[in-house]
């Protein structure tokens, strides 16, 4: 059977896909970022997961406001980068495993999650900043990848308690499937930052700690939490914490925190990253 | 429970749902556009035109003309898309976030800096 062997989660913040076109690894602004994920990749290398479930948002490269699911699985053997429209370099494509990923979406479905399916899915930085973040080398490391897209870009935004237990299904779906897989969750995005309004250029450090620590052995704290006293504690674009919280409730087992690390700012953003084992 | 602008307000913060989905859906859908090279070149060569195939609305069309990201907002356009169309004028997420908030872009770089003390 198929087995949860951790959850990463990570900032997805654009420019860092632009600093690592540029290889900004040991410039002064980069280096407190980039400095805490060689232990990840050290870990990943230990543990070897065949396939990792991204969760993120994608924000307007695949979907546009004509068609906007809540939530979205892609189902296809590949995943390709494109033209975000504002100078991100484009990257190879992501391999996926479209077998496994219609496993998740009937064992959603039928646990009472209604997915969209995606036999193409273009995927966006949300999803490549952290898996090159996670795997460098991720076109010739054989890592497979199911891209799981939660909608931030318009409100009504499922809530943390409803992405809380989307995590928990995708937990059970994965741990129902028959084969000796290795399975890490990547949790993307945040933490507290806000791009649009007079209020742009919000943090809020005292709320990303929190949560850094409250995901690890806590994340039911954020159940009565609703999307409008996240926006107002994290700021508009700091609800990407769902995706964290989605994340976390796939972790079924014991959870060890191994690594973390939380750097201000990275661009407009509070950047946190935590690589938590599942046993 | 609604997500909407109806809850208690967060100064500074227009929340994007489905009346603003309503009110932005032409100058939105001519920012997702820009995805597209031609689509960034056409609406350079021409950018009264690219407005007009894409119906905007007086109010989106000054908006866009004068780059002021708050009247983009204000005109129902929604911040991923708007990224795209900054981008074409050479602005990135500081210089936005610095020109909403009324700031220098050094002053909005300072202000997020302290942000970690």
């Amino acid at each position: 059977m198929a087995k949860i062997v951790g959850g990463l989660t990570t900032s997805h913040i654009p420019a860092v896909g632009n600093a690592i076109a540029n290889e900004l690894f040991d410039d002064p602004y980069w280096k407190p970022f980039f400095d805490a994920y060689p232990p990840a990749r050290e870990w990943l290398d230990e543990v070897k997961p065949d396939i990792a479930v991204v969760i993120y948002n994608d924000h307007g490269l695949n979907f546009f406001l004509d068609k906007m699911p809540t939530f979205s699985i892609g189902a296809a053997g590949q995943y390709r980068n494109d033209d975000e429209g504002w100078g991100i370099p484009t990257i190879a494509p992501f391999e996926g495993d479209a077998r496994f990923s219609w496993h998740l979406i009937n064992s959603l479905v039928s646990d009472e999650f209604d997915i969209a399916s995606c036999q193409e899915m273009l995927v966006d930085h949300g999803f490549t900043v952290p898996m090159q973040m996670y795997w460098p080398d991720y076109a010739s490391s054989g890592i497979r990848t199911v891209p799981v897209c939660i909608n931030t870009v318009q409100h009504p935004i499922a809530s943390p308690s409803r992405c809380y237990k989307l995590g928990q299904a995708i937990g059970r779906a994965i741990e129902s499937y028959p084969e000796d897989l290795k399975v890490v969750i990547v949790g993307t995005g945040g933490l507290s930052h806000q791009l649009d309004g007079q209020r742009a250029g919000f943090i809020n450090k005292e709320f990303d700690l929190l949560c850094m620590e409250k995901i690890v052995d806590d994340p039911e704290y954020f159940m009565d939490m609703s999307i409008h006293e996240l926006v107002r504690q994290a700021g508009a674009q700091g609800a990407e914490f769902i995706l964290w919280l989605t994340m976390r409730g796939a972790l079924t087992g014991k959870v060890k925190k191994l690594h973390g690390n939380y750097h201000i700012p990275i661009s407009n953003t509070g950047a946190g990253m935590l690589v938590l084992e599942n046993s | 429970m609604s997500n909407t602008n109806s809850q208690t307000p967060i100064p500074g913060t227009i929340m994007f749902d489905g009346e603003m989905a309503i009110k932005g859906y032409a100058l939105n859908k001519m920012c997702y556009s820009f995805n597209q090279a031609a689509a960034r070149e056409e609406f350079l060569r021409d950018q009264e035109a690219y407005m007009e195939k894409f119906g905007l609305n007086e109010q989106q069309k000054a908006a866009v003309r004068s780059k002021i990201v708050l009247d983009l907002i204000n005109a129902g356009g929604n911040i991923y898309y708007l990224a795209k169309l900054a981008g074409i004028f050479g602005l990135n997420m500081q210089d936005i976030g610095a020109q909403q908030s009324g700031m220098s872009l050094d002053e909005f770089k300072q202000k997020l800096l302290h942000a970690g003390d």
